[in-house]
């Protein structure tokens, strides 16, 4: 009794799990630009994986693997933020987003700045008036 | 079980094969970096899926060197990137 259930437990964690990669695959291919994008591939990064992994805990019902599991999920959460970040740290800078999809962007004052004091102190006139780059 | 791992194949391929449509499309090389990252995310719950219907731990070492594989292949990219276009 308490078996089947487990094993419904764990069937419906693979199921939602991979939908998860369904979801970021779907939204790869139709979300408009890179933030947007972005977010869609974070969705297998922590909760799909969280599923599947508590199904392999829930389906193999030994404690001895339950570290490993929790190592394996541990350093996709802390690694898909870092990685995140500087993919859209990259996008940002080299203009590779739409602006008008933007709701804020608290990051356009900082850059100025940025781009002021470099040019002051080296007297560079960079890139100001570049157009944005999207496909 | 047998059902679940049908459906669960059939979601993972779908969803590869359009994560390696954005990877072939894909405008500039950070969104080639975001599908490949996805595609490693594909294998390696594909390989969860194969341990929980077989039943083994044989695969579990390589779910974690995927993800730090991903990470250090996306912020390498992304970091000279960000130099290149800057220079």
């Amino acid at each position: 009794m308490l078996d089947t259930v487990i094993d419904i437990v764990a069937g419906t964690f693979m199921i939602v799990g991979c939908l998860m990669s369904l979801a970021a695959g779907i939204g790869m291919l139709r979300f408009p630009d890179l933030l947007s994008r972005l977010h869609a591939a974070t969705k297998p990064q922590v909760l799909g994986l969280f599923l599947l992994l508590a199904a392999l805990g829930l389906e193999l019902r030994s404690w001895a693997v339950l570290p490993v599991l929790a190592l394996a999920w541990l350093l996709q959460l802390l690694t898909a933020p870092v990685s995140a970040h500087m993919v859209g740290r990259a996008g940002y800078r080299t203009r590779h987003l739409k602006r008008e999809t933007l709701i804020a962007d608290e990051l356009a004052a900082v850059v100025e700045a940025a781009e002021q004091r470099e040019e002051a102190e080296h007297g560079r006139n960079g890139n100001r008036d570049r157009a944005d780059f999207i496909d | 079980m047998n059902i679940v791992l049908w459906i669960c194949g059939i979601t993972l391929s779908i969803a590869g094969a359009l994560a390696m449509v954005r990877l072939a499309k894909g405008p500039s090389i950070l969104e080639r970096v975001i599908a490949t990252d996805v595609l490693l995310l594909i294998v390696s719950a594909a390989l969860c899926v194969d341990m929980t219907v077989n039943k083994h731990t044989d695969n579990l070492i390589f779910v974690l060197l995927a993800c730090l594989v991903g990470f250090v292949g996306s912020v390498t990219v992304s970091r000279f990137v960000t130099d290149r276009r800057n220079a």
